[in-house]
């Protein structure tokens, strides 16, 4: 075994005042809680002016970006802290070339060590106390409110109005009135997320989920899935529109007048009523069914990229068209990987509503 | 050798041939299984590779390079090999790669092992982040990414950061409290076997149909249930993982009760071992249930039992419940014993006795018992019944408290010391600062309205990296480096070891520090493509990453030279008290000529003439020195 060298050499340094690395300043204690209280000032100041956050469009956002900022200007000081010690004992005890000597044998300090169980103890339960407060406040339940049921399906989100008695793509809110959001699932787990409100909660399948808010603020806003939802997760993003409440009026009869089951919201001139009923029920089911968020079909105004564009399917046989619906796996396009287009369009549409699809997306063809 | 000789001992040749009759066994029960039934197709290829290639082969290839033959011949009868310690130590490099029942060969084992997995799984960040460049696609289209993101996860937790710990516990651990090896030195040879499967399983989802499992590490059913065949590879990886896990974990337990050196009390053992004695409570306690989860997943993917089905009346939140049940812990198990390190390196490096000695161990004990009561923390947004966010924001928010204990101790005892600051050292600071970030940030997490906007976010991604990279990788370049001349018997170079810590402090900063901005301000996680409004933070993002990346190739370049032609070691080069540096680099085989007695604590820098440990010389001469000091340095026994 190798020789052991003396691991200890007795050179203790003594007390504080003893101390030779700080006994020439009078008060180390102090100088560093000056600097630390003006580094947290400044700190503070930094964090405060950066823009963390979007816009805000709904009554919770205001208390949520609060919230954040009371979180910041107790977190800066703590930080600081740690910093100040940490840096300050780097400098000024580090260790002379050849000192080998070690430090004084302090084993611990009670009161201390119950300041500094005490204090966070007392700052954590403060914090705690006050984010309960700021979420029963945006959870409490509001008067007149709107119903707005949204659907999570792989990609897309779909919107039915059960007050107004319409189904939408499209996800329309009047300005200032409260809204009660039920949120389910047809297939995964998704998260049904609007940045600008500040509000998120996952669609489950099996169960209903809820968000209350108070849009406030007139705007186009995006609505993003959050939660991993398999291959199109990073497309699973729409619009939401915050409209005052007399245009939100108008959209609403509007979209009821035509038809109220789902025709998409726009002036791209494929209304309800010219062709026969067939194409109209197909473009319906279209959207109904979210295929847009992964198909092409300048006719439904639909640009996703995730699957085959159904813009070129000229001199394609319905029966083609038909079978890569129910059974997408059958024959996959070139190009795009197998297994991600749902397998189940069989059993949710009748073959009635299957025909009109096949039949809406032949002659969509331009 | 002929090779016949070679297919019957146990060896690479035995393993190989293992493997290949556990695949064929597989292949032919579900062959012969369906044919029975009548099933069509007769051969099914999902099937197949589920039994056969993710079961019945790596079972096949652990008989084969003999982890299990002493147990077989004892359970059978069969009279056992005498123990002629044949398998101890390590020779030449070869003895590496065989079973070998030295905890200091498996150490090194697990070291190397997971630094392969390290490697691989810091490949796919970068191959991400030069993905997430800017936005739209191109270079790997969204299955890819989602597999990358998934796979890049899981690696790091399973095959890198859990079992790098149990490497370097495993080395260290019973060198400090003076035992000549672990309790049970085949159990520990097996569990590191155990460990390369789950890995490489998880790489190798990459090649089955329909590409890598795409769910994340945390794979939510009924996402998990859906997705195609590679899914499997990490519900059945992860029980291999978990298995050598657990095994480790009671072995931890178990030598560190009943093998602690005469004089080794509870109170005087370094915190390190404290650290791993808690760890090792959490891995026993927690794994089982994310064994569960992936069985209850597997179950509903293969024979269709709808755990997870809400149509059959399934429970989709079961999942998540049974999952951050285990995987709440698991972000201890991955931080504790990068705790117990930093407590060793600060206080040898700054040559002061740990600040706080017991409340440092109790607070170890209080976030095992507290990190039991959070797990739901990680469910705000999920549906979940929501009078549970309220007693899970307070206390994951007390667990604030142990760990400022242990975070103001650090800093006491950096306070007045002797500040030796080496690569060690500034890596154990590194982390002080990161972790105390990451720590700010769970804090705000656990705040229940702020969690439901930042949810889901690249905040989450910052949070978890301030916490796992920051914090726990932080530690395990402390613990690499603080222990490197005892593992290798040479010294690192230590110009190099700072040129990596500053360039990975740095690059690592301006990589996760924007991530805070763009997850509040509105990007979602584990989205292959962005908003066009993110796009200059990510380029910068990237950019940092990819420097970051590369301060990896400097650790790697210091660690290969300098353990083939650094200097030589001495025993005892941070002139540290706890019992591992009282002997050679590398330590003799058996560790100690002579089993020490423990006379103080481990910590005792500064006390004149104290010593942790003594060595009884062999002639009944040599009187122990007395405890609390007094006595000369350690006697030699040369």
């Amino acid at each position: 075994m190798s020789t052991r060298e003396p691991v200890s050499q007795d050179t203790a340094k003594g007390p504080p005042e003893t101390d030779p690395r700080i006994a020439g300043e009078k008060h180390p204690v102090g100088r560093m809680l000056a600097i630390g209280v003006f580094a947290s000032l400044i700190g503070i100041a930094i964090t405060l002016l950066i823009d963390w956050f979007p816009t805000d469009a709904s009554g919770a956002a205001d208390q949520i970006d609060t919230l954040y900022d009371v979180l910041l200007i107790c977190s800066v000081p703590v930080f600081v802290l740690v910093m100040t010690i940490a840096i300050y004992s780097v400098v000024r005890f580090r260790a002379k070339p050849g000192d080998m000597g070690d430090g004084p044998p302090i084993h611990g300090n009670t009161r201390l060590e119950i300041v500094w169980v005490t204090i966070p103890f007392i700052m954590v339960t403060a914090l705690a106390i006050y984010g309960w407060i700021v979420l029963d406040d945006i959870e409490a339940k509001q008067q007149d409110e709107l119903v707005v049921n949204v659907t999570g399906q792989q990609f897309t989100w779909t919107f039915e109005y059960p007050q107004q008695n319409l189904n939408s793509a499209e996800l329309v809110l009047p300005l200032d009135r409260p809204v009660d959001f039920r949120i389910k699932s047809r297939d995964v787990i998704h998260s049904f997320w609007v940045p600008e409100f500040r509000l998120k909660s996952d669609a489950v399948p099996g169960l209903t989920t809820k968000i209350r808010l108070t849009p406030d603020r007139v705007g186009n806003y995006e609505v993003v899935c959050a939660e991993l939802c398999g291959l199109g997760h990073s497309t699973m993003r729409q619009f939401v529109r915050v409209l005052p409440a007399d245009d939100f009026d108008r959209w609403a009869r509007r979209q009821a007048r035509e038809g109220g089951g789902g025709a998409p919201e726009g002036d791209s001139g494929q209304g309800g009523g010219g062709g026969g009923g067939a194409a109209a029920q197909g473009e319906e089911i279209f959207t109904a069914q979210g295929c847009g968020s992964c198909h092409t079909l300048a006719a439904a105004n639909a640009s996703g990229t995730v699957g085959p564009d159904l813009d070129k399917l000229q001199n394609t046989r319905a029966a083609f068209v038909r079978q890569s619906i129910v059974d997408p796996s059958a024959e996959v396009e070139q190009g795009f990987p197998d297994g991600v287009m749902p397998t189940d369009f069989g059993d949710k549409l009748s073959p009635e509503e299957l025909d009109a699809l096949v039949k809406y997306l032949l002659e969509s063809q331009e | 050798m002929t090779l016949t000789q070679k297919l019957f001992a146990p060896g690479w040749y035995r393993a190989a041939l293992g493997t290949v009759v556990g695949f064929a066994f597989g292949m032919g029960l579900v062959v012969a299984v369906r044919a029975l039934y009548g099933w069509d197709p007769v051969v099914d290829w999902n099937a197949i590779v589920t039994v056969g290639a993710l079961i019945a082969a790596p079972l096949g290839y652990l008989v084969g390079i003999g982890c299990f033959d002493y147990w077989f011949r004892w359970a059978s009868g069969a009279p056992t090999i005498p123990e002629d310690h044949s398998g101890h130590g390590a020779h030449s490099w070869k003895d590496y790669f065989r079973v070998n029942t030295d905890h200091k060969v498996i150490g090194i084992q697990y070291i190397v092992t997971t630094m392969f997995f390290f490697i691989a799984g810091g490949l796919m960040a970068m191959l991400m982040r030069a993905e997430l460049a800017q936005p739209g696609t191109q270079f790997v289209d969204p299955n890819t990414f989602n597999g990358l993101f998934s796979v890049h996860a899981s690696i790091m937790i399973f095959l890198f950061i859990i079992p790098v710990f149990a490497g370097i516990a495993n080395y260290v651990i019973p060198l400090m409290i003076g035992a000549p090896d672990m309790a049970f030195p085949r159990l520990n040879a097996l569990s590191f076997w155990m460990l390369p499967i789950g890995g490489v399983m998880m790489l190798a989802s990459y090649f089955a149909e329909g590409g890598a499992f795409a769910t994340g590490w945390t794979a939510y059913a009924p996402l998990s249930t859906e997705t195609p065949l590679g899914q499997q590879f990490f519900t059945i990886g992860v029980q291999f993982a978990g298995a050598s896990s657990i095994a480790t974990a009671l072995n931890f337990l178990v030598t560190i009760i009943t093998m602690r050196a005469p004089g080794m009390t509870f109170w005087r053992m370094p915190l390190l071992v404290w650290a791993n004695f808690t760890t090792s409570l959490l891995v026993v306690i927690a794994t089982p249930f994310i064994a569960g989860s992936q069985f209850m997943v597997l179950l509903d993917r293969t024979l269709g039992t709808q755990f997870f089905d809400p149509a059959a009346n399934g429970d989709v939140l079961m999942y998540q419940h049974v999952f951050w049940f285990y995987s709440h812990p698991a972000v201890y198990i991955m931080m504790l014993p990068g705790f117990g390190i930093i407590s060793e390196v600060i206080s040898t490096h700054a040559r002061k006795p740990v600040f706080g000695y017991r409340m440092m161990a109790f607070s170890l004990v209080a976030i095992v018992i507290l990190g039991f009561t959070v797990w739901a923390h990680h469910m705000f947004v999920s549906g979940m019944q929501s009078w549970l966010r309220i007693p899970m924001m307070i206390t994951t928010m007390l667990i604030a408290v142990p760990t400022g204990i242990k975070i103001f101790s650090w800093l006491a005892t950096l306070w007045r010391g002797v500040i030796h600051l080496r690569t060690p050292l500034l890596f154990a600071l590194g982390f002080i600062t990161m972790f105390t970030l990451g720590g700010i940030s769970g804090i705000m997490l656990a705040v229940v309205p702020f969690d439901i906007h930042v949810s889901d976010t690249y905040f989450i991604v910052a949070h978890i990296h301030y916490v796992l990279f920051g914090g726990s990788v932080f530690t395990i370049f402390a613990g690499l480096y603080h222990w490197f001349p005892k593992m290798t018997g040479r010294m690192y170079d230590e110009t190099l070891g700072r040129i990596h810590f500053w360039m990975s402090f740095i690059f690592f900063n301006l990589t996760f520090g924007p991530m805070h901005l763009v997850g509040i301000d509105g990007m979602p996680r584990r989205v292959a493509d962005y908003a066009e409004q993110f796009a200059t933070w990510n380029a910068i993002i990237s950019i940092s990453a990819f420097i970051f990346g590369l301060s990896f190739l400097i650790f790697l370049y210091n660690m290969v030279t300098s353990w083939r032609h650094g200097p030589a070691a001495p025993g005892n080069p941070w002139r540290a008290h706890s019992i591992e540096w009282q002997v050679s680099s590398p330590p003799p085989v058996f560790n100690f000529d002579e089993i020490p007695t423990v006379v103080g604590g481990p910590y005792e820098y500064g006390v004149p003439g104290a010593v942790h440990a003594v060595f009884k010389e062999k002639k009944p001469a040599a009187v122990p020195a007395p405890a609390g000091g007094g006595g000369a340095p350690p006697p030699t026994n040369t």
